[in-house]
């Protein structure tokens, strides 16, 4: 594999990122009793003008992760580039100048947007921090903008709350795209919209993308949405990320056992497929992430678990058979065809088993 | 067998900004075993109407008629009701948290639900409450069954709600949003539990959700509910291979599909839905429709036979033989907007051709 | 950008959103002032306070037509043939004198603007220093936090009196030092619920998105969290200008606060000590319109609440009003 960074087509790497959260007791003297293990050793980059998915359940870290991109808190560990300048250890101040060129997108179409000022105040944020536009200079661009995402430039003067939720992610997308970033990073930027809403969403990325040449991280948990928009995708499972591929060798060919539960799960808006797929059983819940299992962190759930996997990590390689790019964390990949544990027989038996045992 | 009727359900609650119309003349039946879908997206009416059904919704102003097992529920005692909710009917939300008292202890709370509707000792529904507890895959149910709801995660919480459901072994099961906060897995997990268990118990199921594939996985006849109202009702294939109703068909158009063909374009539906205080006159969908024509402006179309598949029924004024999922929503909207509108349904063969399975435009 | 793709994109949402009608252009201000119009209690709590503030800024006025000054002792009319005081209703004396041959009248007049410069300006200084302190307390957290917040703990748990009586007895009274009292004493009370609003708004995801923008922390502070905390401070200011009235009478009650013979309510109230029955009008006026002041800012906090607080319209509107699913 040809190490990209040579052509500069990578705009972001990251090397090794560690995000614990502290968890402190005490009222007087706080002391540090624990650590909540957020983001743990995470290495990948992100290519310029492509969308990188990035999926996991709750609790994975992947909205940690994308915060740590942008910077929102400092690094526990690791180093992270951005258009060749590190700024795994710049300060709050020293970092101001890097945000034009990276932007978030964020999940609530509600809480992200100040509902006390009005939306034309809101877009024009980043132009007035940066002090790119004032008076009557910053009042055209954002209404160029709010044509741009498809909204009506005589609503400058009103407040969010007078727009209904798909029309407040527009003005998300709208005050993003003001100081025309080159790495738009959005967390769960549709699954607090309605269906017909969401679509509308993400048209209106891709034809960003397309208009002015954007880089996106593109966090979801619905694998159908990370599908449709990503060119490469990233699964997240308790702070680590155990698959990444390019979208259609993942969606093809998952070879880390999580991968392929969660690809059995997700439903298909299709009655056909929907009934004659089989899933994949996980037992019990994701652990915490303040006390994570030893080794791979999967393997108190893994179908495929051997001794191994609880003693030794397995870093993130490709298979034999595998594209370049198709990285996996395990230590027995799943292999073409191969087929791993029902789900339908199990729960089958567990009904059963409850009806024969049950009084009537 | 006919298991629940719904007729002509009407409700509404007065606000200080206004009346709202929360369901306008809803109709529609379930039959003993099987699995009715409702979609429909926030504001269609899908909740209030299994809420207003059970006596959940006071202050509310209902008409019509909703009769179970031959009793009809929107006029009887909420005495009487008390008796059927829990024993007979029995409903899942979508925040357990909030439906789960958050000071007793889980399993306490699963036999007194089975405790109030029959005679069993103390001892024999905390052994029921420990078998629901390991029927819907909670580890280690003999020491969960002392925990409180807050020491269990959402997941958790939801599968005891679920426990709770079925600890009566309900005829009809009212699940709202069941697994919508939950993950994928978890998700997938609980739902083919329901099925399964449905299957058992010959119980009824109405599953409402927001989420196509939900309803693809489950559901043998789908409800679509737009603003209030029936938009179409088919079985699942149909809906999903040979929808009628425009609505039906931007909803299919919007989501993108985990086998679909990458790189397609989504056909999202225009605008946001309506607010139920001003309902838009005729069809409550005319603003988003693609194929809006002046009568749908005027005239409430009702529910009417689609030859397509069996039992479809469409509320739209398109031609009945006009389905198929294939449509370019934009295009069409552009192209028959720019010209058509105002024109009468007569002409409507003329421009639109339909053809088994999918539409093309002349 | 071309012009077709910004049509295209525009076709995609009508300019009318149906979801929309009804909300437009009604500001949270205006939403407000259109709840408290309804509110008959509000209504006339703004009368009071109104009439009171036309008395206080009248009170020259009512002195030159009566031709009374407030400390002016009107030894020949003032007094009965025995040197007593006048009852109300007396001629040239509505309200009667005191047993200096005072205006009670005119006297009340005055008073009027000690109290309400007094409430207004004292509640004025303690909201500022009430909200900065707040807002770095709750923003910054940690230990500045730490410190702020105890500061406020032991403001809040302090013996007022005995520190007013202390700084009376250093500084000698004045109506500049019964301001700064009465403002120190009170910012803590807002000071400790803008810090709790404050500590919640951080969290909140407009402040991660203006930190992602770039914003510093005094822009993130004043320009984006301080408008979402108008609301309970409004509040809390309309339902401190009544405390600190009261506060400025039991000061100059005590004889702490404003010095005689300046007139204020508080120390018409301790002159009148020892009248007992007979003289009845020298305690019930000044007490009378005391109470009528606090009790219409008290209601018209309340009324404000209940206008800024969406919640509350349940109530108004009888019903219990639900979001449809």
């Amino acid at each position: 594999m040809p190490d990209p960074s040579e052509d500069g087509d990578v705009l972001v790497r990251a090397e090794g990122i560690v995000k614990h959260f502290p968890i402190k007791e005490g009222i007087f003297f706080k002391h540090q009793v624990g650590s909540v293990q957020a983001v743990d050793n995470v290495s990948f980059e992100v290519r310029r003008g492509e969308t990188l998915g990035l999926v996991g359940e709750t609790g994975c870290g992947k909205s940690t992760l994308a915060r740590c991109i942008m910077r929102l808190f400092p690094l526990t560990a690791g180093r992270l580039t951005f258009d060749g300048a590190d700024l795994s250890t710049l300060s709050r101040s020293q970092m101001r100048p890097y945000r034009r060129g990276m932007q978030m997108i964020f999940q609530d179409p509600y809480g992200s947007l100040n509902s006390r000022r009005r939306v034309g105040s809101i877009i024009g944020d980043p132009l007035a921090i940066h002090k790119l536009a004032s008076g009557v200079e910053r009042r055209k661009r954002v209404q160029g903008l709010m044509e741009v995402v498809g909204l009506n430039p005589e609503h400058y003067n009103r407040f969010p709350a007078e727009f209904s939720g798909g029309q407040r992610q527009r003005i998300g997308v709208a005050r993003a795209l003001a100081l025309h970033p080159k790495l738009i990073v959005a967390d769960e930027p549709v699954s607090a919209l309605d269906v017909s809403i969401q679509a509308q969403i993400i048209n209106l990325l891709e034809d960003l993308q397309g208009e002015f040449g954007l880089t996106y991280v593109f966090i979801a948990h619905d694998l159908a949405v990370v599908q449709h928009v990503s060119d490469r995708v990233a699964v997240m499972y308790l702070g680590k990320i155990v698959e990444v591929a390019d979208v259609k060798d993942l969606y093809a060919t998952p070879r880390h056992p999580y991968t392929n539960a969660l690809l059995s799960a997700s439903v298909v808006a299709d009655p056909d497929q929907a009934r004659t797929r089989d899933r994949i059983i996980l037992s019990g819940d994701v652990p915490s992430p303040i006390n994570p299992p030893s080794g791979c962190r999967f393997h108190t759930r893994c179908p495929k678990a051997q001794p191994i996997c609880s003693t030794e990590e397995p870093l993130l390689k490709r298979g034999a058979q595998d594209p370049s790019g198709h990285l996996a964390a395990c230590h027995f990949p799943v292999a073409d065809g191969e087929k791993l544990a029902s789900e339908k027989a199990t729960i089958l038996h567990t009904v059963e088993g409850f009806l024969a045992e049950a009084p009537t | 067998m006919t298991l629940l009727a719904v007729d002509n359900l009407t409700v509404s609650f007065p606000t200080a900004d206004g009346t709202v119309q929360a369901v306008r003349g809803l109709s529609f039946s379930v039959d003993t075993g099987k699995t009715l879908g409702v979609v429909g997206e926030s504001g269609s009416g899908k909740s209030v109407s299994a809420l207003t059904m059970l006596g959940l919704n006071p202050g509310a102003d209902i008409s019509g008629s909703a009769v179970f097992n031959g009793q009809e529920l929107l006029t009887m005692s909420q005495q009487d009701l008390r008796k059927i909710r829990g024993a007979d009917i029995a409903m899942i939300f979508q925040d357990p948290l909030s439906s789960l008292h958050p000071h007793f202890r889980v399993g306490w709370q699963i036999a007194e639900a089975i405790r109030s509707h029959t005679h069993v000792s103390k001892q024999d529904a905390r052994s029921q409450a420990v078998e629901l507890l390991r029927l819907v895959n909670i580890p280690q149910p003999e020491r969960r069954v002392d925990a409180y709801p807050h020491e269990m995660s959402g997941g958790m919480r939801q599968r005891v709600m679920i426990a709770m459901a079925l600890a009566l072994k309900p005829k009809l099961l009212i699940a709202d949003e069941p697994t919508t906060a939950l993950d994928a897995t978890v998700q997938a997990q609980l739902m083919e539990l329901l099925v399964q268990m449905q299957n058992e118990l010959g119980m009824a199921m109405i599953i409402i959700t927001h989420d196509l594939g939900v309803i693809a996985s489950v559901a043998d006849e789908v409800l679509v509910m737009y603003a209030g109202r029936a938009a179409e009702r088919a079985d699942a294939r149909t809906t999903f291979f040979s929808p009628h109703h425009p609505y039906t068909r931007g909803l299919l158009g919007s989501v993108p599909s985990a086998t679909g063909v990458v790189g397609t374009r989504l056909t999202p539906i225009i605008g946001s839905p309506p607010s139920l205080i001003s309902v838009p006159t005729g069809c409550g969908f005319h603003p988003r429709c693609p194929f809006a024509m002046e009568m749908c402006i005027d005239e409430q179309p009702d529910l009417v036979p689609i030859p397509a598949g069996p039992s479809h029924t469409s509320a739209c004024w398109l031609p009945p033989e006009m389905t198929g999922v294939g449509i370019a929503m934009d295009t069409a909207r552009q192209r028959y907007a720019s010209t058509h509108r105002g024109a009468r349904s007569a002409k409507l063969p003329g421009v639109i051709a339909a053809v088994e399975g999918a539409t093309v435009y002349a | 950008m071309s012009l077709s793709t910004v049509e295209a994109k525009a076709s995609e949402v009508p300019a009318e959103d149906p979801a929309v009608k009804g909300i437009q252009g009604r500001t949270p201000l205006q939403l407000v002032v259109a709840r408290l119009r309804t509110d008959r209690v509000a209504i006339i709590s703004i009368v009071v306070i109104v009439l009171i503030v036309a008395l206080a800024i009248g009170a020259p006025l009512i002195a030159a037509i009566t031709g009374h000054g407030p400390t002016d002792t009107n030894v020949d009319t003032g007094t009965d043939a025995n040197g007593q005081p006048l009852p109300p209703g007396s001629a040239g004396y509505l309200l009667g004198t005191d047993n200096l041959g005072r205006d009670i009248l005119v006297r009340i007049a005055f008073g009027a603007r000690v109290s309400l410069l007094v409430g207004v300006l004292a509640t004025a200084i303690a909201t500022i220093v009430g909200v900065v302190v707040g807002l770095f307390a709750g923003y910054y957290g940690g230990w500045l936090d730490s410190i702020l917040a105890r500061i406020m703990d032991v403001v809040l748990s302090f013996p007022y009196v005995l520190f007013a009586i202390v700084l009376v007895s250093v500084f000698g009274s004045s109506l500049e030092l019964t301001i700064l009292v009465i403002a120190f004493f009170s910012f803590a009370a807002i000071g400790r619920i803008v810090r709790g609003q404050a500590l919640s708004q951080r969290e909140k995801e407009y402040v991660e998105a203006a930190h992602s923008l770039g914003a510093g922390n005094l822009r993130i502070m004043f320009v984006d969290i301080l408008p979402n905390l108008v609301a309970p401070v409004i509040v809390l200011a309309t339902l401190l200008i009544p405390t600190a009235i009261i506060f400025e009478a039991t000061l100059s009650f005590l004889g702490l606060g404003i010095a005689l013979p300046t007139p204020s309510w508080g120390n018409m109230l301790s002159d009148a000590e020892g009248v007992g029955f007979q003289a009845w009008w020298f305690y019930i006026f000044p007490m009378m319109f005391l109470l009528l002041t606090t009790l219409a800012f008290n209601l018209l906090g309340d009324a404000v609440r209940d206008a800024l607080d969406p919640r509350t319209e349940r109530i108004f509107a009888g019903r219990r009003k639900k979001k449809p699913a």
